[in-house]
């Protein structure tokens, strides 16, 4: 079963959102890692970058395909992870803590309501 | 979509399945660099059932295929196979086959998945103009055949274990592991005539074993019980073409079609201009004569990028930079660890070291023609 923090937040397209006062730091979820399989590429936006929410803004690659990610939020790039850039595999292996893509200043904190918690986000992914 | 005798073992497998070439097939089990380097390291085994099997029989089989096909199969000893190619009047590729002796008069032809209905359609166009064709029949076994490949520098650990014993046709061998590369034997399973060959498409040591459909099953559980020790493991779709990408053996719709001749795929070694006259052999004959418009290289990415995929735009470099060909195969390279393409492109541009650039999501990457393969298996 894929992991779900409960503290976090989670997009349809299986983004998680992390809210620390005006900034959110997204990334993808365990089980979107776990589909994917490993991940050989990452590529993030610009910092200063201003992105609306279901916008592709970073692009995630394994051995097969290339995935867009879509920001669940709106905002400007403040921070994007070059660790992650620089050794993609912590996607899989970390995909919560150091496999982060970037952190966005959100500009409509009213967003967030609409973002699953981890029971909905569940029951999406189904037990899978 | 059409569904291989391992169907329901993929799913039971935990295999991820996906349309390819009109059939339902795994792409991978666990994850394509997982299976790729079993197979580099230890081994692997495929359903490959998907395949089709068409079957010649008669005194005038061989001449027949000399006709239609673009090697000599008069090389051919019995018990032997070799690549070829199946050609239109224009040298474009109609398929990419491998034809293999197995009794004097007889021939079985492997092809691909996606090409069989096309490939007996122009087989049997061909068949009506050839003088000789009371003197043998043509049958599609394709619907009735399946097929195993297990490849992988520790299959001939375990191989003999599954096929005991000598073979009972083709080639003469006292043990299965006696075959040498593209040779093929028939040997009994459960009683029942198959055929191994020493042959594959991983550019690793290994066999593929043609059997029909009611034997797949069991052949691919007693393989897969018998080599799990020595770390075989079931590989899908996904890690056979990064396999063979690395070793640049041509996949059919990428680096081969209608429209493309064997000699600009570099593949002018499996064209026999010297036989005699076959289907397509004027226009070959001119290519090797006067050279190509095209011509297939490798490439490899020299800066950190994303991988090539097919269809990215490939571009010339320097002041007046032009648009020169796309990718028709592009990966990440498990064993290497870098992204490796297929390209055609202009021959001024297919030297080695030749600079080239790759867009990539509208960006360009730096890309080097390098010498075919990306890989070669350890002596």
């Amino acid at each position: 079963m894929a992991k779900l923090p409960s503290d976090l937040k989670y997009a349809k397209s299986h983004e998680w959102v992390r809210v620390s006062g005006n900034v959110a730091t997204i990334g993808i979820t365990d089980h979107a890692q776990h589909e994917l399989t490993d991940v050989v590429f990452v590529e993030l936006p610009d910092v200063g970058k201003k992105i609306k929410a279901g916008d592709a803004c970073a692009v995630v690659e394994s051995v097969k395909t290339a995935s867009d990610i879509y920001s669940p939020v709106s905002g400007e790039i403040i921070e994007v992870n070059k660790a992650v850039a620089q050794d993609p595999a912590l996607v899989n292996s970390e995909p919560y803590t150091n496999g982060w893509f970037y952190k966005i200043k959100l500009t409509d904190p009213a967003e967030l309501n609409v973002l699953m918690g981890p029971d909905q986000y569940q029951a999406q992914i189904g037990s899978a | 979509m059409k569904r291989t005798p391992l169907f329901a073992t993929h799913q039971k497998l935990g295999g991820k399945l996906i349309e390819f070439g009109g059939w339902e097939m795994p792409v991978q089990y666990t994850s394509i660099m997982d299976e790729h380097l079993a197979v580099r390291k230890a081994a692997g085994i495929f359903d490959i059932s998907h395949m089709g099997e068409v079957y010649l029989d008669g005194p005038q089989a061989g001449p027949f295929l000399n006709q239609a096909l673009t090697n000599d199969v008069r090389k051919l000893l019995v018990g032997q196979g070799h690549y070829t190619l199946m050609c239109n009047e224009r040298g474009g590729v109609v398929d990419d086959l491998y034809a293999y002796r197995l009794e004097p008069e007889e021939y079985l032809l492997v092809v691909n998945a996606s090409r069989i209905e096309g490939d007996v359609a122009w087989l049997g166009k061909q068949w009506e103009g050839f003088k000789g064709r009371s003197g043998a029949v043509l049958r599609d076994l394709s619907g009735a055949t399946g097929a195993v490949a297990v490849q992988g520098p520790r299959v001939t650990d375990f191989i003999e274990r599954c096929f005991p014993g000598a073979s009972a046709g083709g080639t003469a061998v006292r043990c299965v592991k006696e075959l040498k590369k593209n040779q093929i034997a028939r040997v009994k399973f459960e009683g029942k005539d198959t055929w191994l060959a020493r042959t594959g498409y991983t550019g690793e040591d290994g066999f593929e074993i043609i059997a029909p459909d009611e034997l797949i099953e069991s052949i691919w559980n007693q393989v897969l019980a018998e080599g799990r020790p020595y770390g075989l493991k079931p590989a899908g779709l996904g890690a056979r073409d990064t396999l063979r990408t690395e070793v640049c053996y041509p996949l059919y719709g990428h680096e081969l079609d209608e429209d493309t001749t064997p000699i600009e795929a570099g593949l002018g070694m499996f064209v026999a201009l010297d036989k005699g006259e076959f289907t397509g052999r004027s226009v070959l004959a001119k290519q090797k004569t006067n050279g190509v418009g095209k011509k297939l290289v490798a490439f490899k990415m020299t800066d950190k990028s994303a991988p090539p995929r097919p269809h990215y735009p490939i571009w010339s470099t320097g002041s007046n930079p032009a648009r020169i060909g796309e990718v028709v195969s592009g990966t990440q390279s498990p064993t290497l660890g870098i992204g490796i393409g297929l390209s055609y492109v202009p021959p001024e541009f297919a030297g080695s070291g030749t600079r080239l650039e790759i867009e990539i999501r509208s960006k360009h990457a730096v890309a080097q023609v390098v010498s075919k393969p990306f890989y070669r298996k350890p002596d």
